[in-house]
This record gives structure tokens, sequence and C-alpha cells, in this order.
């Protein structure tokens, strides 16, 4: 029983962080807002030349062959720095369905190459999320729609703009339609697959949540120290103080069921789906109280466009219904917990139970 | 390198434990540790598993424990609390006193406290609140006088859990009278039979008297009753607080068990309970809070065993598992409706069992230990560096 990440692990992990420090900056995301794309080709070569576009792409084929368990810390670095490229849907989730469709199909062997060296981004759906993130700039959609999978060129669809609160994220909704030829998986194979993509999803989303609820809770500390009224900081208020301690008992229990549910997808655990459901739940609470609490923190500046809170508070609104909505997530949780014989209660944290 | 599966050597201590409770755990539960009956029940618990040399798991082999590791401490709490063994009686010497005295207890100390209260011969009493010193512990004012190789104690404490019927006492008191805050406090073990000294019980909201008010008049306690060095007290109590806080006092089974029990309670009587909506979604995050503290606690623990220390972020496991008991206990009142007032031996009870109990129990748990509202202090000005 160890629960610590490896010394390589971390170190990947603060590496991506000092990167994204000084490349994914607010001042960027701003520039981008504005811009038809709203993406600079320029951060992704640079995120695929720090290896993030292939992290999860096997060692044969350019990659680090590394997977569920470090993207769990991966995505809390993508979130944290508020990244404006869902840059885990492609280089995890397209990845992840690339990598298990493997020698099935052909396209593994051409796209993988591409996705590491950054000159590719791959789009997903799924029938969870009504929207495509990034389906403008992607070379390649991988689509799940009535238990199959479609690989899809930019051709063959049609493309309608979704504009989000999150003025970095782009959403279309995809006009589509398969064939044969679109066709990559059907039948069980593909209900399992889509399963699978729908848990890494959740799970990168998780890990974003708890980076933004990191971020807006650094920023808030950081404004309750600058702020002064009535001759003081606002943060040496005991009122202020515990809207902080709220969120930080919030991310603190949080985050090791984000670890957890990536150990989990890593080795196949049977229950993995009920501990990314309860990862993204709680991830989603976590964020949800930063950016209330950090709001308020931040008073009447906290509702202008001109402070960067926004930049996070809106991240962790926008990712909370995506990948399964907390209806869903409760649902699985609920089918788990709620039935006579369920494996719960003191001994039974790990599987396979004792 | 993660690795979330018990060695073999986890599940063989897993194994040893589970058989060995399930032929001592006694089968009629006991009475309360606030009576006295209930007092001696528990006191002669603690002796039956000290027999088995599990009365302290983590304690090293030469002073009666096991070497432990924290993990096999989860372990084992994991199986007692799913096995429904008994409170700890003397939960105050075997988790917060012992491992202070292992820190800064000399050779002498150690053997003659720890095997005693390994065995339950001696039941440990906390001595840190006063009538003005609560929350503000620093402003503690009883004195305790150096006169030769004596200390010459004067004051009162109050609070103090189990102290009418424990034998011993440790706490701060106030070793030099000119000393302000937290200089001048010496750190003291106090034997609750010394003359001079009055123990009156408090009666606690179950009516029971969980705790002593004591009155110390001219009682003369020997030098070597002091832990660590004099006036440095307040260092050595915050090391017993970290413990209480950080991760002995409550370990996740507890909490575990009670959420897994409120799921059965829930299904037993689900068609009434759904009828408010609220009450499933509270039952589901009973669980999924209770596995999120053992998780917390399982990467704290594997933390320390790789040298990481456990600081101001004890202050968050406080807060958790304190309003998660709340929650669980105000959801298990909630599911139990107009019954939800009967008290076990009400003939109309039915499986509302020890729920109310637990429950008034509970509105405690943010108070003692140092309030919520001082460890929300706590995270912001230590974790988070905030202005004080």
């Amino acid at each position: 029983m160890d629960f610590t990440f490896s010394q390589e692990q971390r170190e990947l992990y603060e590496a991506l962080c000092r990167f994204f420090m000084t490349e994914a900056t607010p001042e960027l995301a701003r520039e981008l807002w504005d811009t038809e794309t709203g993406r600079s080709p320029g951060i992704w070569q640079a995120m695929a030349e720090q290896g993030l576009t292939a992290v999860s792409v096997p060692e044969q084929l350019g990659g680090m062959g590394l997977g569920d368990l470090e993207w769990g810390l991966l995505s809390h670095s993508v979130g944290y720095y508020g990244v404006a490229d869902p840059i885990t849907d492609t280089a995890f989730l397209a990845v992840g369905l690339l990598n298990a469709l493997g020698s099935d199909s052909a396209l593994s062997e051409t796209w993988l190459p591409r996705v590491a060296k950054g000159s590719a981004r791959v789009a997903v759906g799924h029938p969870e999320n009504p929207l495509v993130a990034d389906a403008h700039v992607a070379a390649l959609m991988l689509l799940c729609a009535n238990d199959e999978i479609h690989a899809v060129a930019p051709d063959d669809v049609k493309l309608t703009a979704n504009p989000s609160l999150d003025p970095s994220r782009r959403l279309f909704h995809v006009d589509w339609h398969p064939t044969p030829r679109t066709l990559l998986a059907s039948g069980s194979r593909a209900q399992a697959l889509c399963a699978d993509l729908l848990d890494r999803g959740a799970l990168a989303c998780a890990g974003q949540q708890l980076g933004l609820a990191a971020r807006i809770l650094d920023l808030s500390v950081d404004y309750a120290a600058e702020r002064k009224q009535f001759g003081k900081p606002i943060g040496s208020f005991q009122a202020v103080k515990h809207l902080i301690a709220d969120v930080s008992v919030k991310y603190k229990f949080a985050r090791p069921t984000l670890f957890r549910a990536a150990y989990a997808m890593a080795r196949r655990d049977p229950q993995r789906s009920v501990y990314v459901s309860q990862a993204k739940l709680a991830a989603g609470e976590a964020a949800r109280l930063a950016a209330r609490n950090g709001i308020q923190v931040h008073g009447a500046m906290g509702y202008t466009w001109e402070v960067d809170l926004q930049i996070f508070a809106k991240r962790a609104w926008a990712l909370d219904g995506v990948w399964g909505d907390g209806g869903f997530h409760k649902s699985r949780v609920a089918e788990f917990v709620l039935r006579e014989s369920a494996p719960i209660g003191p001994g039974y944290t790990f599987t396979p139970s004792p | 390198m993660m690795r979330l599966e018990y060695t073999d050597a986890q599940i063989g201590f897993r194994r040893e434990i589970r058989e060995w409770l399930a032929g001592h755990v006694p089968k009629e539960p006991l009475q309360s540790f606030d009576t006295e009956r209930g007092f001696q029940q528990h006191r002669e618990w603690e002796a039956t598993l000290n027999s088995g040399k599990w009365s302290m798991v983590t304690w090293p082999t030469e002073l009666g424990g096991r070497g432990s590791d924290l993990i096999e401490w989860l372990i084992f709490e994991e199986e007692y609390w799913a096995a429904g063994a008994p409170l700890r009686v003397n939960q105050n010497g075997v988790f917060l006193l012992g491992p202070t005295l292992m820190d800064y207890g000399s050779d002498g100390q150690k053997s003659r406290f720890l095997p005693r209260m390994a065995a339950g011969q001696d039941i440990w009493a906390q001595g840190w609140s006063e009538p003005g010193a609560g929350s503000d512990m620093a402003a503690i004012r009883c004195t305790a006088i150096r006169e030769d190789d004596h200390y010459v104690i004067n004051g009162q404490k109050i609070w103090s859990t189990r102290a009418v019927w424990a034998d011993w006492l440790f706490g701060l008191f106030r070793s030099d009278p000119q000393s302000q805050r937290h200089h001048g406090l010496t750190f003291v073990l106090v034997p609750l039979n010394a003359p001079g000294i009055t123990v009156r019980p408090i009666r606690q909201l179950n009516g029971l008297p969980g705790f002593g008010e004591i009155f110390f008049d001219n009682v003369r306690v020997p030098v070597e009753n002091r832990l660590g060095q004099e006036g440095a007290g307040w260092h050595v109590a915050m090391a017993t607080a970290g413990f209480e806080r950080g991760l002995m006092l409550r370990s996740p089974a507890r909490f575990q068990q009670t959420a897994k029990k409120l799921v059965q309670l829930y299904l037993r009587n689900r068609a009434a309970a759904d009828r408010d909506p609220s009450v499933r979604d509270a039952v589901l995050r009973a669980w999924m809070d209770a596995e999120a503290y053992a998780l917390a606690t399982y990467r704290t623990a594997s933390r320390l065993l790789k040298g990481a220390k456990i600081g101001a972020e004890a202050s968050t496991n406080k807060i958790f598992w304190s309003e998660l008991d709340l929650s669980m206990h105000e959801t298990a009142m909630r599911i139990l409706g107009a019954r939800a007032e009967l008290l076990p031996q009400a003939p109309q009870a039915g499986d509302a069992g020890d729920w109310i109990e637990g429950f008034l129990f509970s509105q405690a748990g943010s108070i003692y230990a140092g309030t919520n509202e001082i460890q929300r202090n706590i995270i912001a000005e230590r974790m988070h560096n905030m202005p004080r």
C-alpha cells in the first residue's frame, strides 16, 4: 500500500507547471478570446515540444507510453493554469481511444505519431456531451453514437458554433452521417470503448476542476492579503479567512478521490467507474465552492471582466456539467452503494475487497 | 510508486486481527463508559486487548506494542470498527499521551507509564481547558509552582472527559506565575487520587457524567512527573494536539462504519425516507465523504511513512470528520422521523437503535479538540499564510 506518486511522476508534473506558468498566461488567454479560432498554433506546438501530446502515445509510435495515473496529476496542472486548449481531449481521450483500437485499425498508426508530434488535434464526441469541443481545429473527429464509434474527417461534417460562457471554450454542434467507411467499432466493443472514453473524460475534467479550485484559492488568498479595509488587509478578518478555509477543506478531501480514480482506471479496476464518478462529483463541488467564495472574497472586483478570477471561475462552471453531469455521476454512485450487499464499510476502500 | 493494494503481510495482519476479534469482542454491548459499571467493563476490555497485544499496535514491541506502521494501524482500525468492538476508554492515553511520551518522555517515564497505559491499569484524562481558557488555551491560569523537588498545583480544570473515573490526568499548568500566554507553561502528569484533588462530575447532554471539573488545592506532584522542560509545556502540548487532530483520534473506519449503517437504515426505511428527496442525496454523500476521509488518511499515512510531517493541514481533518459525523447522524434522524426522539429502550423504537446517542455525541465533535472555528483560523493562517 503506497498512496504517493513516484519521483518521476512528480517531476513530470512540476515541469509541466513551470511550462504553463510562463506559456499559458492569463494575458495570452485574453488575447485569444478575440481571435477567430481562439487558438494559437504556437502554444500547441510548444505543448507538443514539452511532450504533453505524447504522454499517452506508445513509445514505439513516438510517445512516452504513460497513462491514466499520470493524467490524474497532469490534468490538475491544465486546470490550474486555465489552459485554453482542450488538450486532454486530444492527448488523453483521443489517444486513449486510438490506443484501445490498436491494431484493429490502421488509424492508430497513422494518427498517434501525428498527435505525439503536435501536428494534429483530434476532437472527441460522446452522447453525454451535446457538443464537441474544438471541432473547428481538429484534423480528425472520433464520434460515439448509437453504440458505434466513427472516425470522421473535417470535410464530412458541418459545424455550428455554440458560444460558451467561458470565452476560451469553443463548442460545436457537429452535423455528420455515419457510413460503413467511417465505422471503427460497433456493438458491445463500441459500448466498452465509449464507456472508457466517458470515464477518461470525467477523470480529466475532475483533475482540471481541482486545479481550478486550487488556482482560485491562491488568487483569493493573494487578493485578501493586498486589499485593505478598515485599515487592515481583509484577509485578517475571520469571516474572510473562513471562506478560504472552507474551500481548502473541500479541495483537500477531493484530491485523493481523483488520484484513486486515476489509479483505478490505470489498473482496470472493476469499480473504476464508481470511483471516477465520486472524483468528478467531489472535484465539481470543490470548484463550485472555490468560484463562489472566490468571488465573494474579491468583492465587487470579483464581478468584473478585468480581474483574472473570471478565467478560472468560468472554466469551473463550464466543466461542471460535461462528461457526465451531477445526475449522471450520482446515479452511478447510487447504483453501487444503495443495494443490500454493497461492498461498503471499513476495509472496503481498496478493491479487491478483503 | 503508487500501489493501492495491500501486501501479503498486510493481508495476513488483517486476517490475524479479524480472527482475534471474532473470538474476543463481547457478544453483548458494554454499558456506556460514562457509567461506573461501564467504565470498569471498558477497563477490562483494554486488558483483554492487551493480552492479545492489540491494545496499541503502533507502539514499539519493547513497550508492549507490535511496532505497526500507520497502514497496519488503519487496517487494525478497519477491522476493529467492522467487528463492533467497544469504544476505547483509554484513547487519551493510547492515542495522545502515548505518542507524546515516546517523543518527549525520559526512559524512566516511558517504562513507568506506557506499560500500565497499554494494559488499561492507568486510564488517562486530559487537563487543558479552564473556566477562563477554552479555545484560548494560552489563557491558562492553573498554577504548578516549583518547591524543591515538587510542583504544587492550585486552580481548576474543566471539561475533562472521563475524569470522573480516570486514574491520571495530563495537562498544562502555569509554572511561572509572572508569565504571559504560551510562555511559562509546563506539561505535568498528575495522579487523580493525589491529596487536594476534588473531581466534580458534570452531566453531559445525554445525562451521564462524562465530564469532570477538577479542583486542585495545594496538590503536590514530584518533579519527575514533568514531561519536557519546565516552561516548554506549550510546545509539548501542541505536539499532542497535532496527534489528536491529525490522525489517530478519529480513524476513518469509525465514519465508514457509520456511513454503512446509514445506508442500511435508509434501505430498510426507503419508501418513507424517499418522500423527502434530499435524504437519498445525503446518504450518498455520507458514503462518498467517509470514503474521501479514508483515502485522504491513507494518503497522509503514505506520505508520513516517506518522511513527510503533518502540519497545519491536520486542522482540515478535524473539520471534515466532525462535520461528516454531524451530517450522517442528522440524516439518520431524518430517516427515523417521528421515532428519532425515542431512546433505545423505548418499546416502539424499532431500528432506531443507538442513533440518538450518536447524534447527541456528534454535537460535540465540532467543539472538542479545538473548535472548528479555531481550526478554520489555523488553516487560513498557517496553511495559506493569511494575515493575523
